[in-house]
């Protein structure tokens, strides 16, 4: 199983990938760890003409602090957010959610701007960034611009990103407190969760709840006004709308959501 | 797109599709036919080589994304002079395959393993092999297979 024909081309700057992007229109699709691309393109799902790999583009692989902040670079593989001791002191979070994408191989190529810009809801990273609140920084033809995570998810396979703009960085505000947890259900290891649940500091992010990942507001409200971890996990499928699939319908997986809550806000109280 | 990949030491340079596959590369242009294509979506962890010393899903890599890049398959793990490699042998040691199709993959996982993880626990030898799927053996021999391997690097 190959994917259909295109033409590939090497982007060896950032500059020099959105200019291959401009001339690629429409049918150009950067390519990074090429671990959600490939294989739907083995599909036929994406037929994109022109893919431009940006995966040797080693100046966007990084962890880094940054004026209070957490910077990690667009290109930075799972395995090395998992192994990063910055985020095991300051983003526990962070690491041990990379840590369960996939398998060992597929975190040695997938990067985390590619699962974000892939903006697939069964993915973990993009509800780990809602929950940590987090900045994605994009260039593009027009300079660069930064978006708010709320703002980056849009849609199933759907992001804020323009056509020709390129995620380069994460900003992660250092947490206030060290109350975290991700809860992760599947069958096998190396499936995407069924529900997962990523909490820090009080904010709650849901993975496969819908066709985007969601913040459970309704919990965080439950929390903000004084309920107990249990009381306010009640509400994680509030304003949901998760699917049904071969793995379990909407209603078990909103049962999902309520038991891995529960379990999150518990994990995160004893860690806070 | 004329592709160069070292692969086990020697160069191997061809001229490709831009579509060719590491897995179909290694197999037709190399001539190396061990790496299986097993399931061909990047579940099953036949296809498994070390690209730079990092194991990866050789059908889910572009030969492309391997150019000017170093390839271990199964076949460069042996000395020249024919040894097996430590992995290779406890698997033969300890039984740890049975039909043999996944098993290129699983050493290849396992030699990735001990690289990162010298002396792992039964544990992490489990998860560590999360990638890869086994039909035959229910995977104990093979988990015993690299704890034994482990054991003989690190003496």
């Amino acid at each position: 199983m190959i994917p259909a024909a295109f033409s590939y081309q090497r982007a060896g700057s950032v500059d020099e990938a959105l200019a291959l992007a401009a001339d690629g229109g429409d049918d150009a699709k950067f390519l990074a760890g090429g671990h959600s691309l490939l294989p739907l393109m083995k599909l036929r799902l994406a037929v994109p003409e022109v893919l431009i790999d940006i995966g040797r583009l080693s100046e966007l692989s990084y962890v880094r602090a940054d004026n209070g902040a957490i910077a990690v670079g667009a290109l930075t593989s799972y395995h090395d957010l998992a192994r990063a001791s910055l985020l095991a002191r300051e983003l526990p979070l962070l690491a041990e959610a990379a840590s369960q994408v996939g398998d060992p191989q597929v975190r040695h190529r997938g990067t985390i701007g590619g699962s974000l810009a892939h903006a697939d809801p069964a993915a973990d990273l993009p509800a780990v960034v809602l929950a940590l609140d987090a900045v994605l920084v994009a260039r593009g033809p027009s300079g660069e611009r930064q978006i708010a995570a709320a703002d980056f998810f849009q849609g199933l396979f759907e992001s804020a990103l323009e056509p020709g703009e390129l995620l380069t960085e994460i900003r992660i505000p250092r947490p206030a407190a060290a109350g975290w947890s991700f809860q992760k259900f599947t069958k096998r290891a190396i499936d995407w969760a069924i529900v997962g649940v990523a909490v820090q500091d009080r904010r709650v992010a849901l993975v496969n709840m819908g066709q985007q990942p969601v913040r459970a507001s309704a919990v965080e409200q439950a929390l903000a006004s004084g309920a107990a971890p249990r009381d306010a996990a009640v509400f994680a499928a509030e304003g949901t709308s998760p699917p049904d699939d071969l793995n379990g319908d909407a209603r078990y997986r909103a049962h999902l959501a309520r038991v891995l809550t529960a379990r999150a806000l518990d994990e995160a109280a004893s860690r806070g | 797109m004329k592709v160069s990949v070292t692969v086990n030491g020697n160069p191997v340079t061809a001229d490709v599709p831009d579509r060719t596959l590491l897995a179909h590369f290694v197999r037709e242009q190399a001539g190396l036919t061990a790496t299986n294509v097993g399931c061909d979506t990047s579940s099953c962890g036949a296809c498994t080589v070390l690209l730079d010393g990092q194991s990866v899903k050789s059908c889910t890599v572009l030969a492309a994304q391997a150019d000017g890049r170093a390839v271990t398959t199964v076949e460069g793990l042996a000395s020249v002079d024919g040894e097996l490699h430590p992995v290779q042998q406890a698997f033969r040691a300890e039984h740890g395959l049975q039909c043999g199709f996944c098993t290129p993959g699983m050493v290849m996982a396992a030699v990735s393993l001990l690289a990162e993880n010298p002396s792992p626990t039964e544990e992490e030898v489990r998860l560590g092999l999360e990638g890869n799927l086994c039909r035959c053996t229910g995977y104990h021999n093979i988990v015993r297979a690299i704890l034994a391997a482990s054991k003989e690097q690190v003496s």
